[in-house]
């Protein structure tokens, strides 16, 4: 058969070695099959999930965020939309290049893309690393998609707030979510990346608006990048809020306050909608709903002015001599005085050892009730104090709503101090001291209280002893029903105080404005009830007020309500180191006052028409 | 034999099954490119219709070798060889880079490579100095044929091309194999192989290239960094294992078709194959390959000389080692070495020499028929 150099019996072997060959050849195919039968049939379920892995990404669709409109469907606060960049890691090759590249192409900050990539979650979800990018920079990132495995530009909603500034603390702002607000029950439908309401309504309401996120797989190639989608679970839109306030009249507050600081609060006393509520200095919501730096935060956080803080329901400050109004009504119903007893003031209060000084050096001479809020007279209240008692003070003044928060939509309200002698026995542990109750009599001393307060003080006088909870939402409207739900006025109850006693401290009250201390409020257009108040910040003053550096002069506070016959509007207004509320203060509540009334005639009553009149992205303006 | 007067008469000898699992596995292999790159329409010829024309010029290389008589191409052998080295170097110098290896030579709009067409040649040269005298002694039977041998590997481990030089020593071992080497020849080999492993190793783990040390590093552990070294390993243990008993059809291999196994159409062609055809598309596909080397060996061991079987032999050992490293590497059974699945994997050297080394072997079953030569 084969011929060749080799002797025959190295031939044979040939052909030996050409069948181990054979066999060998079987064996290795059989091997080879065995490991495919390993990898197809024993383990092809387990390889099949994993392409199913490899391929689909879940992204979640965030839902719109609902609306926030005024009381007649001003729009205070919608979306609009914006490009974000979303980084999945399990589609990023080499994290550290990434950031580099991004940083180049974008300017961001490296430490923060290098956190936000480090961050505990799913490699396979994506995380927002950039949002409110610009046009430019989003088409800078989609034309280098190749280079830029696992990224991802979204265009989604943001949050836009058309005022700017105006409302800016009822409104407040959102915020991606934070770690810790992750582990709260509240929010666990929810995920990182998620914008939730951080502030003002936009959190007190947060629930309501901000929807259901839906979901989409999406099936991606290897580099991340999108091939098809199919949508799982659409997104549900949240629900729009209607507020009590007026966005004209809030303006009007926010410009009267101007560059002081201080706060007004206006609201209707016949069912607690909150009218106006202004704060200053105040901030800009849309920059705050942005992604801010560590620098800006702490420049924001640091403002000695504290613009985050609302100092409407958030400022405690001593009521002053607007503190006189609860105490004249306890008086008269605990018979401490009758209308017609004097008081002789020649301008001081002698106790123990030390005298109480009147506002006035000279004194006020006789004074009855009337006189003594008219003109203010201290020693008239601290004779009353003395008498009633600190816990029977505290009694009234905790009825007119003093030491508690109101209960307001808003986070983070405070509830001031309404002391007595249990209150001192408990947070200070301290014998209450006579003199104290003196010094309280005037709203000095350990009184504390909130504009907020003090504006629900004067509306529940106003509305002869009727009081109702502050309230900045009135309804709030399905977005998916379209069903407008009203949400009713929380009436928290008639004071035991007789008619008659009201009719004798709101006379007083109209001539405060009249011809008693706050005559400088006194309208052409309407009557105006009020009183004054001067809050001391610091003990010893010497020399004019000019002379005393700012923030070492008075608050100036005034509270009124308005028309005197039939009141429809309560304000309260301190102005932060204005000094006199008679002089300084109570300009401001007219103004709110006249605006208001001004505004009134022309404006229509709720109705639940309202629903067709707005719309996603619908800029409703009737103003 | 002697009873059998007839002088050849062609088509005697072009045995039809040969043809016939040559086809089907060409096939097989058109329509895994066709459906792999069926996504990426619209960039230049299609892969598939370049493979046919691929398939066509090696159906004319399998023609001519057919029909020629490979005892006057043996006599070709050493300047056919020292072409190829010529070229090995050209391509060192000159050739074209791609994925970190320099493995082409360009001509004009074509390219090709000559670490290919350098197995066939090898076998052939190897073969020829065998059957040339009775090659005695281990140094005459080991040592020179080693000498010839190396020069050639270390030009394609230069490139660096792992695939291509491991098949040289394949054919070489498989000579060896065959015209056998005595015990204590295979005991000094072994000897000398294990003294100088520390040394080789250094040698040849520093001189691999990163991709390839990352690549046997993946071998160890593929599961361990998904993205990065163990990538194409565990991608095409995926999609191989998601093909599950029936696979997922054609275009339905969603690990090809997004693009998650990388070079689909060439060295993973059997991965994808595998996710749209199933185990039992495997299982057709391995029984054609072992019907093709069966009947190759079958010709070897008929071969009418030392020459013919020589060489059937050394082609049979090259196809046999390109088709079971290429799938063991697709299974994850072997660390990843560029190596095509012949007669599947998308590529025109490949392709061409491959066929031109099966017309070879049918010239050496037509030989066995004729008398004279």
């Amino acid at each position: 058969m084969v011929t060749g150099h080799y002797p025959e019996t190295e031939f044979g072997d040939l052909h030996r070695r050409l069948l181990i060959l054979r066999v060998g050849l079987l064996l290795v195919v059989a091997l080879l099959g065995l490991r495919l039968w390993h990898l197809q049939i024993r383990e092809g379920p387990y390889y099949r999930d994993l392409s199913e892995n490899n391929r689909t990404r879940q992204v979640l669709l965030e839902p719109a965020r609902g609306l926030i409109y005024d009381r007649h469907g001003v729009l205070l606060a919608n979306n609009v939309p914006s490009f974000s960049l979303y980084v999945t890691l399990e589609d990023v090759k080499d994290r550290e290049l990434l950031i580099r590249q991004l940083t180049d192409l974008l300017g961001l900050d490296a430490a923060l893309i290098r956190k936000k990539l480090t961050a505990k979650g799913s490699k396979l979800l994506p995380r927002k690393i950039k949002d409110r990018m610009t046009l430019r920079d989003a088409t800078l990132v989609e034309s280098r998609r190749l280079d830029l495995p696992g990224v991802m530009i979204q265009v989604e909603s943001q949050r836009n707030y058309p005022g700017g500034m105006t409302a800016a603390h009822i409104l407040g702002y959102v915020g991606e979510i934070s770690g810790e607000q992750l582990e709260k029950p509240e929010f666990l439908d929810l995920h990182q990346g998620s914008i939730v309401g951080q502030y003002g309504v936009e959190k007190s309401y947060d629930r309501h608006m901000r929807g259901v996120a839906g979901q989409k797989n999406v099936e991606v190639d290897a580099l991340g990048h999108e091939k098809r989608a199919t949508v799982v679970d659409k997104p549900q839109a949240g629900n729009d809020l209607y507020l009590t306030i007026d966005a004209r009249l809030q303006k009007v507050a926010e410009d009267l306050l101007g560059a002081e600081q201080g706060a007004i609060v206006a609201l209707d006393p016949n069912n607690g909608d909150i009218l106006a509520m202004a704060s200053r200095p105040g901030f800009d919501p849309n920059v705050l709903s942005r992604e801010l730096t560590a620098k800006q935060w702490v420049e924001i956080v640091q403002d000695e002015g504290r613009p985050l803080n609302n100092r409407a329901s958030q400022g405690q400050y001593p009521p002053g001599s607007t503190f006189k109004i609860p105490m004249a009504i306890a008086a008269l119903e605990t018979k401490t005085m009758a209308p017609s007893s004097t008081v002789f003031c020649n301008g001081g209060y002698q106790f123990g050892k030390r005298v109480y000084h009147d506002w006035k050096a000279g004194g006020h001479g006789y004074v009855d009730l009337h006189n003594a809020l008219v003109h203010s007279c201290d020693v008239y209240f601290y004779t009353v104090g003395q008498r009633m008692g600190i816990d029977v003070m505290a009694e009234f003044g905790r009825d007119f709503g003093l030491g508690k928060a109101t209960g307001v939509e808003l986070p983070s309200e405070r509830s001031g101090i309404m002391p007595s002698t249990a209150w001192k026995q408990k947070a200070k542990n301290e014998q209450w001291l006579p003199g104290e109750t003196i010094s309280a009599a005037i709203g000095q001393g350990y009184v504390t209280v909130t504009p907020l307060q003090m504006a629900s003080l004067i509306g529940t006088v106003a509305n002869n002893g009727i009081s109702y909870r502050p309230r900045l939402v009135q309804a709030v409207m399905d977005r998916m029903t379209g069903n407008l739900q009203e949400i009713p006025a929380v009436p928290r109850g008639k004071l035991s105080v007789k008619p008659e006693t009201f009719r004798l401290i709101k006379e007083a009250l109209a001539d405060v404005v009249t011809k008693g201390t706050a005559t400088r409020a006194k309208s052409s257009v309407v009557t105006i009830g009020g009183k004054t108040g001067t809050a001391q910040v610091a003990a010893l003053r010497t020399g004019p007020e000019e002379s005393i550096p700012k923030k070492f002069r008075d608050h100036a506070w005034f509270v009124a309500f308005a028309p005197v016959e039939s009141p429809k509007i309560a304000v309260a207004v301190i102005g932060e180191h204005m000094g006199h509320g008679g002089a300084a203060a109570a300009p401001l509540a007219k103004e709110v006052i006249e605006a208001y009334m001004k505004l009134t005639p022309q404006v229509p009553a709720v109705t639940s028409d309202r629903s067709n009149t707005e719309g996603p992205g619908r800029f409703s303006n009737d103003s | 034999m002697i009873n059998r007067l007839t002088e050849h008469r062609g088509l005697d000898s072009f045995d039809i099954r040969y043809v016939a699992l040559i086809l089907a596995i060409l096939g097989i292999g058109v329509l895994s490119i066709y459906s792999v790159t069926y996504g990426q329409r619209g960039v230049g010829t299609p892969y598939y219709l370049k493979q046919l024309v691929w398939i066509g010029v090696g159906a004319a290389a399998f023609l001519i070798m057919w029909a020629s008589d490979y005892h006057h191409l043996a006599r070709f052998a050493y300047p056919a060889y020292a072409m190829v080295l010529l070229m090995l170097v050209v391509v060192l110098f000159e050739g074209r880079t791609s994925k970190g290896a320099q493995r082409w030579i360009a001509m004009g709009p074509l390219s090709f490579q000559p670490s290919e067409f350098a197995k066939l040649v090898l076998v052939l040269v190897l073969a020829h100095y065998y059957s040339k005298a009775p090659r005695a002694g281990w140094l005459q039977r080991v040592i020179v044929p080693g000498l010839l041998v190396l020069p050639g590997l270390l030009l394609i481990l230069k490139q660096p091309d792992l695939g291509s030089g491991l098949s040289f020593v394949a054919v070489y071992a498989a000579m060896l194999l065959m015209v056998g080497v005595r015990s204590q020849a295979l005991g000094v080999i072994l000897l000398f192989s294990i003294m100088l492993f520390p040394f080789a190793w250094e040698g040849v783990w520093g001189s691999l290239h990163d991709y390839q040390r990352q690549r046997i590093m993946a071998f160890v552990d593929p599961g361990y960094d998904p993205g990065g070294k163990g990538y194409h390993a565990l991608q095409s243990r995926i999609a191989i294992g998601s093909g599950e008993l029936l696979g997922k059809g054609l275009y339905g291999g969603t690990q090809s078709q997004l693009k998650f196994l990388p070079e689909g159409h060439t060295d993973f062609v059997f991965a994808v194959f595998a996710e749209e055809w199933g185990f039992m598309g495997v299982l057709v596909l391995l029984t054609l390959f072992v019907g093709l080397i069966w009947l190759s060996l079958e010709i070897a061991s008929k071969a009418k000389d030392q020459l013919g079987a020589l060489l059937a032999a050394g082609i049979v050992a090259m196809l046999c080692f390109c088709v079971v490293v290429n799938i063991g590497m697709t299974a994850g059974m072997f660390p990843i070495v560029g190596i095509p699945l012949p007669l599947v994997s998308y590529g025109g050297s490949a392709t061409i020499m491959t066929m031109a080394a099966l017309g070879l072997l049918l010239n050496i079953k037509r030989k066995r028929l004729s008398l004279f030569y």
